[in-house]
């Protein structure tokens, strides 16, 4: 009755509602990221098995429980084998759930996937945005009710990001998907996205929002806490506006900092927060770690291993969060810990020990094996005696009695290890070898797709065909090296790249080891002591004089390059007779690229006058004198071109002080002398040499010794002054 | 077929995606789905029941793999093949009864011949089937004074037959499948009128002044009490809410919208008020056949907390939750773990999830079964559609409705009929 009620109402109230286009969703079967090499070189990431079950296929049982009606799938690498998949799957035949494909080979980026969306004009209304390799069980009325509510208001509102709850930890500033630290500024009351930043720098420990978010707000609230689900709902226009911004490649990078900064067009973007439901994207190993334990644990839940909304295995849950398929052959004194998966048809050995793990199916595994919180993918050859500690093994692995396999390892299809042989910690191995190094992670991320492509199916063409031929595989063995992987190994070492070998921890399927961990926190500390050292002074108003101190580390730093550069524009001009007009433009451009006061280029300027005077060849004092006279004469239209005021003539005594005393102390018997010569050359007022004196009255004897010397000469002007005043 | 079989991928996407809630609606779909199996099941001349049989029997097995924990799958897909047996039965002993006594013609239009052959092959599959069958308490008391209803009360459960009109030879096989969908109708109908028929119970066992505790929340129970309230009954109920689903506060809410006194109670604050409470009215999930119950989580505890204070303990169950496998018998998944999530928010204990640390497993487990196994000795009465039962007496009941050739339901052709 309720049901006909609600059809009958909402039938009347919305015509239009009758006539619209079914809920479509946009699947991107391609994650344009390198982070799974070298396994997504042979076998596309939404492919790759999650808990025995290809990472798409949750996505896709999502999609069709959350109601949505057409799905496209874009598929752009292997772009054939995920194509396959579909079409031996179910999914093309489930009644009320279109899923359609669109390939392509020359996409390197979702930008360029949803631009090509566009043209083949598909989409006609809301849309659900989402990649192959993410797991959820939300529902979407909610949300997409709330996305229409706002676009009926606003027009502008065109897309809404799905968040979740999740703390990053305080040490590692990651979070426990293995991303980092999201901060994000959402207005508390509309739920406006206001600020996005993924990639801060914890170096500074600081980010920076632009104040005007505060103009029209009555407050807004920043999260270091939440989750990016990559659960997009889009308006249409999102992909239009990926066509007119052809340079947007990265979904969040790009489009939805492009769409914050860009004031202009005025799109919104809205954020909406799920409590009880899970959602998550598998980014990295470590998230491919973390998510398949929630889904072992059943926070994913009705996508768990014994609910059998994919394919036809059937599996039962045990006691203790053991999921065993219903046909395995285990040694009676094999021990199967907790949280723990087994595939059909698998075979266990005697006193195998087995915890916290997902084993595929139709693997062998021997006696006395001990594997810990790994992932065997399918037709993995385990012999007697292996261990396997927080590992990814995947298809078609043979591993030899007693090889050992350290945390973090990666063994991608068909690697074979030799005997007794130990894979060090991290190592990722592969039958391909490595493609040659990019220059910039930036270029590797949108790399080519599509070229490496070309060569890898060949490859993987003949790996096929050895495929199952022992004969075969043995002759091909003899190829490798039995240095890297042990005798009878095969398979290429991949190096880590540059700079990566410290992030290697971070993104790994393994836990992060204990001393990884003291070592940040040691790190973190030192920098909080370094923080604390510099700031010596009484704890109250230390902040402001904490600020100061650093600030006054970077100026000092600045003001010798700046120093620098004056100088050598200085030289240069005098070297190649540039004209004043010119020196002063180039100083003037310095200046303002430094940030500086036209004070400090009067310094510098002098400065560097002072020095060049000082480097021309010179006997005694007095030839010292005649070259600095030289040298002011010529020069001296570009210094007071910056001596307008008189701070600035103090500033430049002031200067002249200091290389006395210390770079260029041949200056300090001739001072007074100078110090004449630019009054007479009218550089410095006399009003300017009063006040210096007159400052210079309460400083300290050591400080005077230079005012002393000049004494006669103040003396004289103050008494000139005089003069002129009673003659007036 | 072909709509057959779309059909059936429906409700099995249905089921394996668990959207189907409550095991009534899950009884009520099957059978209709096997309806209409057996409408399109093309039967040969020859051994009819053995391809009804096994029709059902394929597209069962699969219904009952898609989701074992919902045992009403296959105690309906049972129900029909015994439906089916009966049938055939019933409809060959009629053959026999009409070659002995040379009454029914060979014409299929005989229809003004209808009411006294009716009744005597009905009379004669009846007393076939006593001899062939060991008798059923029901059948021992009930049917044996009044041989005139016969056709009507000796129907197992009343709906596996007595709708055989003919016992004509020459159209059984039209006759067979005829009466199998009409029997399933009356199951059908059977299903959806099982509220009312436990409800219409409800008078003779809430009296004035009681205080009735149930937890979480059951159509049947609600029903139950709305009845005893129609009737003038004046009572008092508590509601213990059912964590983590808190079902219990919808069904307060529905009660005190019928005008009835309703107390609402955390599931811990049970034992406490156990003492001020005259009976135990709950739901079932499904009831196995040595009187055990399959029931919400939490209730076993209340199961005990009446033992402890003898407060009569009573299970309102459907006949289609009756369920003809005992609770050790490995085919039976007993409960299923639902998402953590409705007993915490994952993001608040984000943290305590955390696999990047020590030995890369969490420390902290969250487990959130749904059903309670109540053992049968716990239980004080069943209230079915067809009246009260002690546990004891549940596997009398589940001989009627079921045969002992549908135990175990597989696709292989182990027809015996």
């Amino acid at each position: 009755m309720v049901a006909q009620k609600k059809g009958a109402s909402r039938g009347s109230e919305d015509p239009e509602e009758l006539a619209r286009v079914p809920l479509q969703a946009i699947l991107l079967a391609d994650s344009f990221t390198t982070k799974f090499r070298p396994i997504t070189l042979e076998r596309p990431k939404v492919l790759l098995p999650l808990v025995n079950a290809p990472m798409i296929s949750y996505t896709l049982a999502w999609l069709e429980s959350a109601g949505v009606e057409e799905v496209f799938v874009f598929c752009c690498a292997h772009s054939k084998q995920v194509i396959k998949y579909l079409e031996n799957s179910e999914w093309f035949s489930q009644p009320n759930f279109t899923v359609t494909t669109i390939e392509s080979h020359d996409s390197v980026s979702a930008g360029d996937a949803l631009r090509l969306i566009y043209e083949r004009n598909v989409i006609h209304g809301d849309f659900v945005l989402i990649s192959g390799d993410t797991v959820s069980n939300m529902s979407l009325t909610q949300v997409l009710q709330e996305h229409k509510e706002r676009r009926k208001k606003d027009s502008n509102a065109v897309m809404t990001i799905v968040i979740k709850r999740s703390k990053p930890s305080q040490i590692t500033r990651q979070s426990r998907l293995g991303t980092d630290e999201l901060f994000m500024a959402i207005d508390p009351n509309t739920k406006q996205l206001l600020y996005y930043e993924d990639k801060a720098d914890h170096a500074k420990g600081s980010i920076y929002l632009d104040k005007l978010l505060l103009a029209d707000k009555s407050s807004i609230s920043l999260h270091n806490d939440k989750q990016d689900c990559y659960i997009d709902i889009c308006s249409p226009e999102v992909l239009s506006l990926f066509t007119d911004n052809f340079d947007y490649q990265h979904l969040r990078r790009h489009f939805l900092k492009g769409l914050l900064v860009d004031d202009i067009m005025g799109y919104k973007i809205f954020t909406h927060e799920i409590h009880s439901s899970y959602a998550a994207r598998i980014d990295n190993y470590r998230s491919y770690d973390a998510i398949s334990k929630d889904i072992i644990q059943r926070w994913t839940y009705p996508l768990v291993p014994d609910v059998k909304f994919f394919g036809d295995s059937s599996t039962k849950l045990e006691r203790l969060g053991m999921y065993r398929a219903s046909e395995i052959g285990q040694s009676r004194s094999a021990q199967i810990g907790p949280f723990t998966v087994i595939g059909n048809g698998t075979k266990i050995g005697d006193n195998t020990k087995i915890s916290n793990s997902v084993i595929g199916e139709g693997c062998s595994i021997g006696p006395n094996v001990s594997i810990e919180g790994s992932y065997v993918w399918n037709n993995v050859t385990i012999e007697d005696g292996c261990k396997l500690r927080h590992v990814i093994v995947c298809d078609g692995v043979i591993m030899k009695s007693g090889a050992v396999l350290e945390p973090g390892v990666v063994l991608s299809f068909k690697v074979v290890i030799g005997q007794q042989f130990i894979v060090p910690s991290y190592s990722k191995v592969s039958l391909l070898p490595q493609p040659t190094k990019q220059d910039s992670d930036e270029e590797l991320e949108y790399a080519d797709n599509s070229t490496g492509i070309a060569e890898i199916s060949s490859l993987t063409h003949t790996l096929d065909k050895s495929n199952g031929e022992i004969v075969n595989e043995q002759q091909e063995t003899q190829r490798w090296p039995t240095s890297e992987l042990g005798t009878g190994g095969a398979g290429y070492v991949w190096s880590v790249c540059e700079g990566g070998h410290d992030e290697e921890w971070r993104h790994s399927v393994a836990p992060i080891p204990a001393e990884k961990l003291a070592e940040v926190i040691q790190a973190v500390e030192d920098d909080l002591e370094f923080a604390q050292d510099g700031s010596s002074l009484p704890p109250s108003g230390e902040l402001k004089l904490d600020s100061n101190d650093s600030d006054y580390d970077e100026e000092s730093r600045d003001d010798s390059y700046f120093e620098n550069e004056v100088e050598a524009t200085f030289l240069r001009a005098v070297d190649e007779n540039i004209k004043v007009e010119h020196v002063v433009l180039e100083v003037n451009s310095l200046r303002l690229s430094s940030n500086k006061q036209t004070a400090d280029c009067a310094g510098a300027i002098f400065y560097s006058m002072m020095k060049l005077a000082l480097e021309t060849p010179h006997n005694s004092a007095s030839e010292l004198v005649q070259a600095t006279t030289k040298v002011i004469t010529n020069w001296k239209g570009l210094l007071k071109y910056y001596l307008s005021d008189i701070d600035e003539e103090i500033e430049v005594i002031m200067k002249f002080e200091d290389m006395c005393l210390e770079s260029a102390k041949e200056f300090s018997p001739v001072f007074d002398k100078i110090l004449y010569l630019l009054y007479d050359q009218e550089v410095i007022r006399e009003e300017a040499i009063l006040r210096w004196d007159d400052e210079k009255r309460e400083a300290d004897e050591s400080d005077r010794i230079f005012v002393r010397q000049a004494e006669t000469f103040i003396k004289w002007l103050r008494e000139a002054s005089e003069e002129e005043d009673e003659e007036e | 077929m072909p709509d057959v079989q779309t059909l059936v991928n429906d409700f099995l996407i249905k089921l394996k995606k668990r959207k189907i809630e409550g095991s009534q609606a899950t009884a009520k779909l099957t059978a209709e789905l096997l309806r209409s199996v057996i409408s399109s099941q093309r039967v040969p001349y020859t051994n009819q029941a053995g391809a009804l049989i096994d029709a059902v029997k394929a597209v069962g097995e699969q219904l009952i793999a898609a989701s074992p924990v919902e045992l009403a799958v296959g105690n309906i897909v049972r129900r029909v093949l015994h439906i089916i047996r009966e049938e055939d039965l019933s409809l060959t002993t009629a053959a026999m009864a009409g070659l002995n006594l040379s009454i029914v013609s060979d014409d299929e239009d005989d229809g003004e011949h209808d009411n006294y052959p009716v009744l005597s092959a009905a009379v004669v599959a009846a007393a076939a089937r006593s001899t062939l069958r060991p008798p059923s308490l029901q059948t021992l008391l009930e049917d044996i004074p009044d041989t005139a209803a016969i056709p009507h009360t000796s129907s197992s459960g009343g709906d596996s037959e007595g709708k055989s009109k003919s016992g004509d030879k020459s159209s059984r096989s039209r006759k067979l499948k005829h009466d199998v969908i009409e029997a399933v109708n009356e199951l059908i109908q059977d299903i959806g009128t099982c509220h009312e028929q436990i409800a219409e119970q409800a008078v003779e066992h809430i009296h004035h002044n009681e205080v009735i505790l149930t937890l979480g929340s059951s159509r049947t129970v609600l029903e139950f009490l709305f009845a005893a309230k129609e009737k003038k009954r004046s009572f008092r109920v508590f509601v213990a809410e059912g964590a983590p689903r808190y079902q219990g506060h919808l069904l307060a809410k529905e009660l005190v919208a019928r005008g009835l006194q309703t107390t609402l109670i955390t599931d811990s604050a049970v034992f406490a008020m156990i003492s001020r409470v005259n009976m135990v009215i709950v739901g079932a999930h499904a009831v196995m056949a040595n009187g055990g119950v399959i029931a919400p989580v939490g209730l076993n505890m209340v199961a005990l907390a009446a033992q402890r204070h003898a407060v009569p303990f009573v299970v309102l169950a459907g006949s289609h939750k009756l369920c003809p496998l005992y609770p050790h018998n490995p085919e039976v998944l007993l409960n299923e773990l639902r998402s953590p999530s409705e007993l915490l928010d994952f993001g608040e204990f984000s943290d305590c999830m955390d696999f990047r640390s020590g030995t890369g497993s969490p420390l902290l487990h969250v487990v959130n079964p749904t059903f309670d196994f109540v053992p049968p000795k716990l239980v004080s009465l069943f209230i079915t559609d067809t009246g009260g039962h002690n546990p004891s007496y549940m596997y009398r009941l589940i001989a009627d409705y079921y045969s002992a050739d549908d135990l175990v339901v597989q696709r292989r052709p182990a027809t015996g009929s």
